[in-house]
Protein backbone atom coordinates (compact mmCIF):
# COMPACT_ATOMS: atom_id res chain seq x y z
CA UNK A 1 0.00 0.00 0.00
CA UNK A 2 1.35 3.41 -0.92
CA UNK A 3 2.85 5.00 2.16
CA UNK A 4 0.42 7.58 3.51
CA UNK A 5 2.06 10.70 4.87
CA UNK A 6 0.73 12.35 8.01
CA UNK A 7 -1.43 14.64 5.95
CA UNK A 8 -5.12 14.51 6.71
CA UNK A 9 -5.97 15.33 3.10
CA UNK A 10 -4.13 12.34 1.69
CA UNK A 11 -5.69 10.02 4.25
CA UNK A 12 -9.05 11.60 3.47
CA UNK A 13 -8.83 10.35 -0.10
CA UNK A 14 -8.54 6.80 1.16
CA UNK A 15 -11.49 7.34 3.51
CA UNK A 16 -13.73 8.41 0.65
CA UNK A 17 -14.07 4.73 -0.27
CA UNK A 18 -17.48 3.47 0.87
CA UNK A 19 -17.31 2.73 4.57
CA UNK A 20 -20.02 0.13 4.19
CA UNK A 21 -18.17 -1.96 1.65
CA UNK A 22 -16.09 -3.90 4.15
CA UNK A 23 -13.61 -5.34 1.72
CA UNK A 24 -12.61 -1.90 0.50
CA UNK A 25 -12.75 -0.17 3.86
CA UNK A 26 -9.31 0.72 5.16
CA UNK A 27 -10.64 -0.20 8.59
CA UNK A 28 -11.69 -3.76 7.69
CA UNK A 29 -8.62 -5.33 9.27
CA UNK A 30 -9.05 -3.25 12.40
CA UNK A 31 -12.74 -4.11 12.68
CA UNK A 32 -12.04 -7.82 12.35
CA UNK A 33 -9.24 -7.86 14.94
CA UNK A 34 -10.99 -5.53 17.36
CA UNK A 35 -14.25 -7.50 17.17
CA UNK A 36 -12.37 -10.70 18.01
CA UNK A 37 -10.81 -9.08 21.04
CA UNK A 38 -13.76 -7.04 22.30
CA UNK A 39 -15.19 -7.80 25.75
CA UNK A 40 -18.67 -8.29 24.32
CA UNK A 41 -19.33 -11.55 26.12
CA UNK A 42 -19.13 -9.86 29.52
CA UNK A 43 -22.11 -7.73 28.50
CA UNK A 44 -24.02 -10.68 27.12
CA UNK A 45 -23.54 -12.48 30.42
CA UNK A 46 -24.74 -9.44 32.36
CA UNK A 47 -27.69 -9.17 29.99
CA UNK A 48 -28.62 -12.80 30.55
CA UNK A 49 -28.65 -12.22 34.30
CA UNK A 50 -31.01 -9.28 33.82
CA UNK A 51 -33.24 -11.31 31.52
CA UNK A 52 -33.63 -13.86 34.29
CA UNK A 53 -33.87 -11.40 37.17
CA UNK A 54 -37.20 -10.95 38.93
CA UNK A 55 -38.07 -7.27 38.95
CA UNK A 56 -40.91 -4.82 39.24
CA UNK A 57 -44.12 -4.86 41.26
CA UNK A 58 -45.04 -8.23 39.76
CA UNK A 59 -41.65 -9.62 40.73
CA UNK A 60 -41.18 -11.68 37.59
CA UNK A 61 -38.32 -12.05 35.14
CA UNK A 62 -38.43 -11.25 31.43
CA UNK A 63 -38.17 -14.92 30.55
CA UNK A 64 -41.77 -15.09 29.32
CA UNK A 65 -41.33 -11.99 27.15
CA UNK A 66 -42.52 -12.58 23.60
CA UNK A 67 -40.08 -10.89 21.23
CA UNK A 68 -42.03 -12.14 18.23
CA UNK A 69 -41.05 -15.79 18.05
CA UNK A 70 -43.10 -16.85 21.07
CA UNK A 71 -42.78 -16.28 24.81
CA UNK A 72 -39.16 -16.64 25.89
CA UNK A 73 -37.94 -17.68 22.43
CA UNK A 74 -34.69 -15.84 21.77
CA UNK A 75 -33.20 -17.59 18.77
CA UNK A 76 -34.27 -15.65 15.71
CA UNK A 77 -36.05 -12.97 17.73
CA UNK A 78 -33.63 -10.12 17.08
CA UNK A 79 -33.24 -10.94 13.40
CA UNK A 80 -36.97 -10.67 12.81
CA UNK A 81 -37.22 -7.21 14.33
CA UNK A 82 -38.62 -4.63 13.92
CA UNK A 83 -42.02 -6.22 13.44
CA UNK A 84 -45.69 -5.70 14.22
CA UNK A 85 -47.04 -6.87 17.57
CA UNK A 86 -50.79 -7.36 17.82
CA UNK A 87 -50.88 -7.03 21.60
CA UNK A 88 -49.51 -3.48 21.31
CA UNK A 89 -50.97 -2.84 17.85
CA UNK A 90 -47.76 -1.25 16.65
CA UNK A 91 -44.41 -2.01 15.12
CA UNK A 92 -41.66 -2.35 17.69
CA UNK A 93 -37.90 -2.73 17.60
CA UNK A 94 -35.99 -4.74 20.19
CA UNK A 95 -35.77 -2.00 22.76
CA UNK A 96 -39.39 -0.86 22.42
CA UNK A 97 -40.43 -4.48 22.84
CA UNK A 98 -38.21 -4.98 25.90
CA UNK A 99 -39.80 -1.88 27.39
CA UNK A 100 -43.23 -3.31 26.62
CA UNK A 101 -42.35 -6.51 28.47
CA UNK A 102 -40.92 -4.59 31.40
CA UNK A 103 -44.19 -2.72 31.69
CA UNK A 104 -46.66 -5.52 31.04
CA UNK A 105 -44.89 -8.57 32.48
CA UNK A 106 -43.01 -6.91 35.31
CA UNK A 107 -45.55 -4.18 36.00
CA UNK A 108 -42.95 -1.44 35.84
CA UNK A 109 -43.83 2.11 34.88
CA UNK A 110 -42.47 3.58 31.68
CA UNK A 111 -40.87 6.31 33.74
CA UNK A 112 -38.98 3.89 35.96
CA UNK A 113 -37.96 1.53 33.19
CA UNK A 114 -36.64 4.33 30.97
CA UNK A 115 -35.03 6.37 33.72
CA UNK A 116 -31.57 5.33 32.58
CA UNK A 117 -31.76 3.86 29.10
CA UNK A 118 -28.29 4.90 28.06
CA UNK A 119 -25.49 3.92 30.40
CA UNK A 120 -21.79 4.68 30.60
CA UNK A 121 -18.44 2.90 30.73
CA UNK A 122 -18.75 2.13 34.42
CA UNK A 123 -22.22 0.66 34.16
CA UNK A 124 -24.23 -0.31 31.12
CA UNK A 125 -27.96 0.36 31.19
CA UNK A 126 -30.46 -2.47 31.48
CA UNK A 127 -31.53 -1.90 27.89
CA UNK A 128 -27.97 -2.04 26.63
CA UNK A 129 -27.09 -5.22 28.48
CA UNK A 130 -30.37 -6.93 27.58
CA UNK A 131 -29.95 -5.87 23.95
CA UNK A 132 -26.47 -7.36 23.79
CA UNK A 133 -27.71 -10.64 25.22
CA UNK A 134 -30.87 -10.96 23.14
CA UNK A 135 -29.23 -9.90 19.89
CA UNK A 136 -26.34 -12.28 20.49
CA UNK A 137 -28.80 -15.17 20.60
CA UNK A 138 -29.50 -14.55 16.90
CA UNK A 139 -25.88 -14.48 15.82
CA UNK A 140 -25.45 -16.22 12.48
CA UNK A 141 -29.08 -15.93 11.40
CA UNK A 142 -30.37 -13.89 8.42
CA UNK A 143 -31.97 -10.54 9.19
CA UNK A 144 -35.57 -10.41 8.02
CA UNK A 145 -37.49 -7.59 9.65
CA UNK A 146 -41.29 -7.65 9.26
CA UNK A 147 -42.54 -6.29 5.94
CA UNK A 148 -45.82 -8.08 5.21
CA UNK A 149 -48.28 -6.52 7.65
CA UNK A 150 -49.83 -3.20 6.64
CA UNK A 151 -48.36 -1.48 9.68
CA UNK A 152 -44.93 -2.92 8.91
CA UNK A 153 -45.07 -1.47 5.40
CA UNK A 154 -46.25 1.83 6.82
CA UNK A 155 -43.43 1.80 9.36
CA UNK A 156 -40.76 1.28 6.70
CA UNK A 157 -42.34 4.04 4.62
CA UNK A 158 -42.43 6.41 7.59
CA UNK A 159 -38.76 5.63 8.18
CA UNK A 160 -37.95 6.49 4.59
CA UNK A 161 -39.82 9.79 4.85
CA UNK A 162 -38.10 10.70 8.11
CA UNK A 163 -34.69 9.80 6.68
CA UNK A 164 -35.08 12.54 4.08
CA UNK A 165 -37.15 14.99 6.11
CA UNK A 166 -35.24 18.18 6.82
CA UNK A 167 -36.06 19.86 10.08
CA UNK A 168 -34.61 21.53 13.14
CA UNK A 169 -32.54 24.71 13.41
CA UNK A 170 -29.95 23.42 10.93
CA UNK A 171 -32.46 22.05 8.46
CA UNK A 172 -30.81 18.65 8.64
CA UNK A 173 -32.10 15.23 7.75
CA UNK A 174 -30.32 11.89 8.04
CA UNK A 175 -29.60 12.29 4.36
CA UNK A 176 -27.63 15.48 5.01
CA UNK A 177 -24.78 13.25 6.16
CA UNK A 178 -25.93 9.83 4.99
CA UNK A 179 -27.44 10.68 1.67
CA UNK A 180 -24.54 10.67 -0.76
CA UNK A 181 -21.55 8.49 -1.53
CA UNK A 182 -18.04 9.62 -0.79
CA UNK A 183 -18.73 11.79 2.25
CA UNK A 184 -16.87 11.62 5.52
CA UNK A 185 -16.60 13.28 8.93
CA UNK A 186 -12.93 13.48 9.83
CA UNK A 187 -11.64 9.99 9.08
CA UNK A 188 -14.97 8.18 9.27
CA UNK A 189 -16.62 7.47 5.94
CA UNK A 190 -20.35 8.22 6.03
CA UNK A 191 -22.40 5.24 4.90
CA UNK A 192 -25.44 5.74 2.66
CA UNK A 193 -27.71 3.74 4.90
CA UNK A 194 -30.64 3.16 2.55
CA UNK A 195 -28.41 1.32 0.10
CA UNK A 196 -28.07 -2.42 0.82
CA UNK A 197 -24.31 -2.48 0.23
CA UNK A 198 -23.93 -0.06 3.15
CA UNK A 199 -26.86 -1.14 5.30
CA UNK A 200 -25.92 -4.83 5.29
CA UNK A 201 -22.47 -4.71 6.89
CA UNK A 202 -23.57 -2.05 9.37
CA UNK A 203 -27.05 -3.13 10.50
CA UNK A 204 -25.65 -6.63 11.05
CA UNK A 205 -23.37 -5.42 13.82
CA UNK A 206 -25.74 -3.55 16.15
CA UNK A 207 -25.86 -3.43 19.14
CA UNK A 208 -22.13 -2.98 19.52
CA UNK A 209 -19.27 -2.35 21.93
CA UNK A 210 -18.14 1.16 21.22
CA UNK A 211 -14.38 1.21 21.78
CA UNK A 212 -14.05 4.97 22.22
CA UNK A 213 -16.50 5.00 25.13
CA UNK A 214 -16.09 1.42 26.39
CA UNK A 215 -19.79 0.68 26.45
CA UNK A 216 -22.50 -1.12 24.55
CA UNK A 217 -24.37 1.16 22.17
CA UNK A 218 -27.75 0.31 20.72
CA UNK A 219 -29.80 1.55 17.77
CA UNK A 220 -32.13 3.52 20.04
CA UNK A 221 -29.04 5.29 21.35
CA UNK A 222 -27.80 5.87 17.81
CA UNK A 223 -31.08 7.45 16.72
CA UNK A 224 -31.14 9.58 19.83
CA UNK A 225 -27.55 10.70 19.35
CA UNK A 226 -27.98 11.47 15.65
CA UNK A 227 -31.00 13.64 16.49
CA UNK A 228 -28.89 15.40 19.09
CA UNK A 229 -26.13 16.00 16.56
CA UNK A 230 -28.70 17.41 14.14
CA UNK A 231 -29.91 19.72 16.91
CA UNK A 232 -33.39 18.20 16.69
CA UNK A 233 -35.67 17.72 19.70
CA UNK A 234 -34.95 14.50 21.55
CA UNK A 235 -37.04 11.61 20.21
CA UNK A 236 -38.88 9.57 22.85
CA UNK A 237 -37.33 6.18 23.59
CA UNK A 238 -38.91 3.50 21.46
CA UNK A 239 -41.09 6.05 19.64
CA UNK A 240 -42.46 5.55 16.14
CA UNK A 241 -39.82 8.04 15.00
CA UNK A 242 -36.92 5.94 16.16
CA UNK A 243 -38.50 2.57 15.42
CA UNK A 244 -39.49 3.48 11.87
CA UNK A 245 -36.02 4.78 11.05
CA UNK A 246 -34.48 1.60 12.44
CA UNK A 247 -37.06 -0.41 10.50
CA UNK A 248 -36.26 1.41 7.25
CA UNK A 249 -32.52 0.79 7.58
CA UNK A 250 -32.93 -2.81 8.72
CA UNK A 251 -35.17 -3.44 5.71
CA UNK A 252 -32.38 -2.10 3.50
CA UNK A 253 -30.15 -4.78 5.02
CA UNK A 254 -32.69 -7.55 4.38
CA UNK A 255 -31.12 -11.00 4.20
CA UNK A 256 -27.72 -10.18 5.64
CA UNK A 257 -26.40 -12.66 8.20
CA UNK A 258 -26.38 -11.12 11.65
CA UNK A 259 -22.79 -10.97 12.92
CA UNK A 260 -23.27 -9.09 16.13
CA UNK A 261 -22.97 -7.84 18.71
CA UNK A 262 -20.13 -6.05 16.96
CA UNK A 263 -17.86 -3.14 17.62
CA UNK A 264 -18.03 0.51 16.69
CA UNK A 265 -15.44 3.20 16.81
CA UNK B 1 13.89 -18.00 52.05
CA UNK B 2 17.44 -19.08 51.30
CA UNK B 3 20.21 -16.55 50.82
CA UNK B 4 20.60 -17.08 47.08
CA UNK B 5 16.94 -16.51 46.39
CA UNK B 6 16.82 -13.41 48.56
CA UNK B 7 19.89 -12.02 46.85
CA UNK B 8 18.44 -12.71 43.44
CA UNK B 9 15.22 -10.90 44.35
CA UNK B 10 17.00 -7.91 45.86
CA UNK B 11 19.39 -7.41 42.99
CA UNK B 12 16.85 -8.11 40.30
CA UNK B 13 15.85 -4.59 39.30
CA UNK B 14 14.83 -5.86 35.90
CA UNK B 15 12.59 -8.65 34.80
CA UNK B 16 15.41 -9.89 32.59
CA UNK B 17 17.53 -10.58 35.61
CA UNK B 18 14.56 -12.24 37.26
CA UNK B 19 14.07 -14.54 34.30
CA UNK B 20 17.77 -15.40 34.34
CA UNK B 21 17.60 -16.08 38.04
CA UNK B 22 14.56 -18.23 37.48
CA UNK B 23 16.30 -20.13 34.72
CA UNK B 24 19.22 -20.67 37.04
CA UNK B 25 16.83 -22.35 39.44
CA UNK B 26 17.12 -19.61 42.05
CA UNK B 27 13.49 -18.55 41.91
CA UNK B 28 10.23 -20.38 42.16
CA UNK B 29 7.28 -19.21 40.04
CA UNK B 30 5.71 -17.61 43.11
CA UNK B 31 8.78 -15.40 43.50
CA UNK B 32 8.15 -13.71 40.16
CA UNK B 33 4.76 -12.69 41.51
CA UNK B 34 6.22 -11.51 44.79
CA UNK B 35 8.84 -9.43 43.00
CA UNK B 36 6.01 -7.26 41.67
CA UNK B 37 5.51 -4.75 39.01
CA UNK B 38 8.52 -3.27 37.21
CA UNK B 39 8.05 0.36 38.24
CA UNK B 40 11.22 1.57 36.54
CA UNK B 41 10.38 0.15 33.16
CA UNK B 42 6.67 1.03 33.24
CA UNK B 43 7.41 4.51 34.56
CA UNK B 44 9.90 5.28 31.82
CA UNK B 45 8.89 8.10 29.51
CA UNK B 46 11.29 7.33 26.70
CA UNK B 47 11.71 4.19 24.70
CA UNK B 48 15.41 4.08 25.61
CA UNK B 49 14.67 4.23 29.34
CA UNK B 50 11.93 1.61 29.06
CA UNK B 51 14.31 -0.73 27.24
CA UNK B 52 16.93 -0.11 29.89
CA UNK B 53 14.38 -0.83 32.59
CA UNK B 54 13.70 -4.14 30.89
CA UNK B 55 17.41 -4.92 30.79
CA UNK B 56 17.16 -4.81 27.00
CA UNK B 57 19.15 -1.71 26.08
CA UNK B 58 20.43 -3.03 22.73
CA UNK B 59 18.10 -5.65 21.35
CA UNK B 60 19.00 -7.24 18.01
CA UNK B 61 16.52 -7.00 15.16
CA UNK B 62 14.81 -10.30 14.54
CA UNK B 63 12.48 -11.57 11.87
CA UNK B 64 11.42 -14.38 14.19
CA UNK B 65 9.16 -12.05 16.12
CA UNK B 66 5.83 -11.76 14.32
CA UNK B 67 3.61 -8.79 15.09
CA UNK B 68 0.04 -8.83 13.80
CA UNK B 69 -1.64 -5.46 14.22
CA UNK B 70 -4.02 -3.42 12.08
CA UNK B 71 -2.37 -1.09 9.63
CA UNK B 72 -4.88 1.63 10.49
CA UNK B 73 -6.77 1.68 13.77
CA UNK B 74 -10.12 3.41 13.64
CA UNK B 75 -9.72 4.43 17.25
CA UNK B 76 -6.70 4.53 19.55
CA UNK B 77 -8.58 3.33 22.62
CA UNK B 78 -8.49 -0.31 21.57
CA UNK B 79 -5.71 -1.45 19.24
CA UNK B 80 -5.33 -5.23 19.10
CA UNK B 81 -1.72 -6.42 19.01
CA UNK B 82 -0.93 -10.07 18.45
CA UNK B 83 2.64 -11.31 18.98
CA UNK B 84 4.22 -14.66 18.24
CA UNK B 85 7.88 -15.34 18.92
CA UNK B 86 9.50 -18.07 16.87
CA UNK B 87 12.80 -17.61 18.67
CA UNK B 88 13.78 -20.80 20.47
CA UNK B 89 13.50 -20.60 24.28
CA UNK B 90 11.59 -17.35 24.31
CA UNK B 91 11.22 -16.38 27.97
CA UNK B 92 9.33 -13.14 27.64
CA UNK B 93 7.60 -10.76 25.28
CA UNK B 94 7.28 -7.05 25.98
CA UNK B 95 5.04 -4.69 24.01
CA UNK B 96 6.00 -1.02 23.75
CA UNK B 97 4.16 1.83 22.04
CA UNK B 98 6.97 4.14 21.12
CA UNK B 99 5.00 7.39 21.08
CA UNK B 100 2.89 6.76 24.16
CA UNK B 101 3.67 8.94 27.20
CA UNK B 102 4.88 5.75 28.91
CA UNK B 103 6.02 3.42 26.13
CA UNK B 104 5.99 0.09 27.97
CA UNK B 105 2.47 -1.34 27.81
CA UNK B 106 2.87 -4.98 28.82
CA UNK B 107 5.36 -7.70 29.51
CA UNK B 108 4.66 -11.40 29.70
CA UNK B 109 6.99 -14.03 31.13
CA UNK B 110 6.47 -17.52 29.78
CA UNK B 111 7.23 -20.36 32.14
CA UNK B 112 7.25 -24.00 31.23
CA UNK B 113 3.95 -24.90 29.62
CA UNK B 114 3.28 -21.57 27.97
CA UNK B 115 3.79 -20.76 24.32
CA UNK B 116 5.50 -17.45 23.51
CA UNK B 117 2.32 -15.90 22.14
CA UNK B 118 0.05 -13.18 23.34
CA UNK B 119 -2.75 -10.97 22.06
CA UNK B 120 -3.46 -7.78 23.96
CA UNK B 121 -5.45 -4.59 23.35
CA UNK B 122 -3.46 -1.41 23.86
CA UNK B 123 -4.24 2.29 23.92
CA UNK B 124 -2.36 4.37 21.41
CA UNK B 125 -2.30 8.13 21.74
CA UNK B 126 -1.28 8.64 18.12
CA UNK B 127 0.14 6.79 15.15
CA UNK B 128 3.27 5.04 16.33
CA UNK B 129 5.62 2.14 16.00
CA UNK B 130 4.56 -0.83 18.05
CA UNK B 131 7.80 -2.39 19.24
CA UNK B 132 8.13 -5.88 20.66
CA UNK B 133 11.14 -7.00 22.66
CA UNK B 134 11.56 -10.71 23.26
CA UNK B 135 14.04 -12.36 25.53
CA UNK B 136 15.30 -15.70 24.33
CA UNK B 137 18.34 -17.72 25.29
CA UNK B 138 19.49 -14.95 27.62
CA UNK B 139 19.53 -12.27 24.88
CA UNK B 140 17.09 -9.64 23.70
CA UNK B 141 15.59 -9.33 20.24
CA UNK B 142 13.22 -6.82 18.74
CA UNK B 143 10.78 -6.22 15.91
CA UNK B 144 8.59 -3.29 15.06
CA UNK B 145 5.35 -2.57 13.18
CA UNK B 146 3.83 0.78 12.42
CA UNK B 147 0.20 1.31 13.36
CA UNK B 148 -1.64 4.41 12.24
CA UNK B 149 -4.36 5.80 14.44
CA UNK B 150 -7.03 7.99 12.91
CA UNK B 151 -9.54 10.38 14.35
CA UNK B 152 -13.04 9.40 13.45
CA UNK B 153 -16.22 11.38 13.17
CA UNK B 154 -19.47 10.71 14.94
CA UNK B 155 -20.13 7.26 16.36
CA UNK B 156 -21.86 4.36 14.65
CA UNK C 1 -16.34 -5.89 44.58
CA UNK C 2 -15.38 -8.38 41.89
CA UNK C 3 -15.47 -7.12 38.35
CA UNK C 4 -16.83 -9.53 35.75
CA UNK C 5 -14.39 -11.99 34.20
CA UNK C 6 -14.74 -14.75 31.63
CA UNK C 7 -12.30 -17.33 30.31
CA UNK C 8 -12.68 -19.42 27.18
CA UNK C 9 -10.17 -22.23 26.81
CA UNK C 10 -10.34 -24.54 23.82
CA UNK C 11 -8.02 -27.35 22.86
CA UNK C 12 -6.26 -27.19 19.50
CA UNK C 13 -4.11 -30.28 19.20
CA UNK C 14 -2.11 -30.42 22.40
CA UNK C 15 -2.18 -26.67 22.96
CA UNK C 16 -5.04 -24.73 24.50
CA UNK C 17 -6.14 -21.37 23.12
CA UNK C 18 -7.03 -19.30 26.13
CA UNK C 19 -9.02 -16.09 25.85
CA UNK C 20 -9.83 -14.06 28.93
CA UNK C 21 -12.11 -11.04 29.24
CA UNK C 22 -11.71 -8.81 32.27
CA UNK C 23 -13.98 -5.99 33.29
CA UNK C 24 -11.75 -3.20 34.61
CA UNK C 25 -11.64 0.59 34.09
CA UNK C 26 -7.86 0.66 33.45
CA UNK C 27 -7.80 4.37 34.28
CA UNK C 28 -4.65 6.12 33.17
CA UNK C 29 -4.81 8.90 35.69
CA UNK C 30 -4.86 11.39 32.83
CA UNK C 31 -8.60 11.64 32.28
CA UNK C 32 -10.88 14.19 33.86
CA UNK C 33 -14.27 13.25 35.18
CA UNK C 34 -17.51 15.18 34.58
CA UNK C 35 -16.64 17.29 37.62
CA UNK C 36 -13.40 18.40 36.00
CA UNK C 37 -11.23 16.51 38.48
CA UNK C 38 -8.62 13.96 37.43
CA UNK C 39 -9.85 10.39 37.75
CA UNK C 40 -7.12 8.62 39.71
CA UNK C 41 -5.04 5.80 38.20
CA UNK C 42 -6.75 2.48 38.60
CA UNK C 43 -5.44 -0.36 36.51
CA UNK C 44 -4.50 -4.03 36.57
CA UNK C 45 -0.78 -4.51 37.09
CA UNK C 46 -0.33 -8.26 37.31
CA UNK C 47 -1.97 -11.08 35.44
CA UNK C 48 -1.24 -14.71 36.24
CA UNK C 49 -2.20 -17.73 34.18
CA UNK C 50 -2.13 -21.16 35.81
CA UNK C 51 -2.56 -24.59 34.28
CA UNK C 52 -3.75 -27.11 36.84
CA UNK C 53 -2.54 -24.88 39.64
CA UNK C 54 0.91 -24.27 38.20
CA UNK C 55 1.84 -20.76 37.01
CA UNK C 56 2.62 -20.79 33.30
CA UNK C 57 2.39 -17.10 32.40
CA UNK C 58 3.20 -14.06 34.48
CA UNK C 59 2.09 -10.77 32.98
CA UNK C 60 2.81 -7.24 34.06
CA UNK C 61 0.66 -4.64 32.36
CA UNK C 62 0.28 -0.91 32.47
CA UNK C 63 -2.50 1.64 32.21
CA UNK C 64 -1.78 1.60 28.45
CA UNK C 65 -3.72 -1.63 28.15
CA UNK C 66 -7.28 -0.94 26.99
CA UNK C 67 -10.24 -0.69 29.31
CA UNK C 68 -11.92 -4.06 29.87
CA UNK C 69 -8.79 -5.95 28.81
CA UNK C 70 -9.04 -9.02 26.65
CA UNK C 71 -6.00 -11.28 26.37
CA UNK C 72 -5.24 -14.37 24.33
CA UNK C 73 -2.63 -16.89 25.40
CA UNK C 74 -1.57 -20.37 24.34
CA UNK C 75 -0.75 -23.10 26.78
CA UNK C 76 0.89 -26.34 25.64
CA UNK C 77 0.75 -29.85 26.94
CA UNK C 78 -2.88 -29.38 27.90
CA UNK C 79 -5.76 -31.84 27.77
CA UNK C 80 -9.50 -31.39 27.79
CA UNK C 81 -10.70 -30.90 31.33
CA UNK C 82 -7.45 -29.35 32.57
CA UNK C 83 -8.02 -26.27 34.70
CA UNK C 84 -7.05 -22.80 33.56
CA UNK C 85 -7.05 -20.25 36.34
CA UNK C 86 -6.41 -16.59 35.60
CA UNK C 87 -6.00 -13.95 38.28
CA UNK C 88 -5.24 -10.28 38.38
CA UNK C 89 -4.09 -7.72 40.93
CA UNK C 90 -4.52 -4.00 40.36
CA UNK C 91 -2.68 -0.95 41.67
CA UNK C 92 -5.13 -0.61 44.53
CA UNK C 93 -4.48 -4.17 45.63
CA UNK C 94 -7.88 -5.37 44.41
CA UNK C 95 -7.90 -8.86 42.98
CA UNK C 96 -10.05 -11.14 40.94
CA UNK C 97 -9.72 -14.58 39.47
CA UNK C 98 -11.64 -17.09 37.47
CA UNK C 99 -11.20 -20.75 36.62
CA UNK C 100 -12.44 -22.74 33.69
CA UNK C 101 -11.92 -26.20 32.29
CA UNK C 102 -10.33 -26.58 28.88
CA UNK C 103 -12.99 -27.65 26.41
Amino acid sequence: MRRIAGSVLLAGAAMAAPAGAQQQSPYAEYQRMATESAPIELYEIAGEELWKKKQGPKNVSLEACDLGEGPGVLKGAYTHLPRYFADADRVMDLEARLLHCMMTLQGRSREEATKRVFGNADKGSEMELLSAYVAGQSHGLPMRPGNAHAKEKASIELGRKLYFHRAGPWDFSCASCHGEEGKRIRMSGLPVLFKPEYAKPLMSTWPAYRVSTSKIVTLQWRMNDCYRQMRMPEPAFGSDTTVSLIHFMTAAAEGVVYRGPGIKR
Amino acid sequence: MDRNRRTALKSAGTAGALAAAFAAGLLRPQDLLAAGWNKDAFGSKSLADALKGLGAANPADSKDIVIDAPQIAENGAVVPIEVTSNLPNTRSIAVLIEKNPFPLAAKFDFLEGAMPYVKVNVKMGESSNVRVVAEAGGRHYTAVKEVKVTIGGCGG
Amino acid sequence: MAEPMKIRATLKGDAADVRVLMGHPMETGQRKGPDGKIIPMHFIQEVTVKLNGKIVIEGQISQAVSRNPVFSFRVKGAKAGDRIEIGWVDNKGDKNSSTTAIA
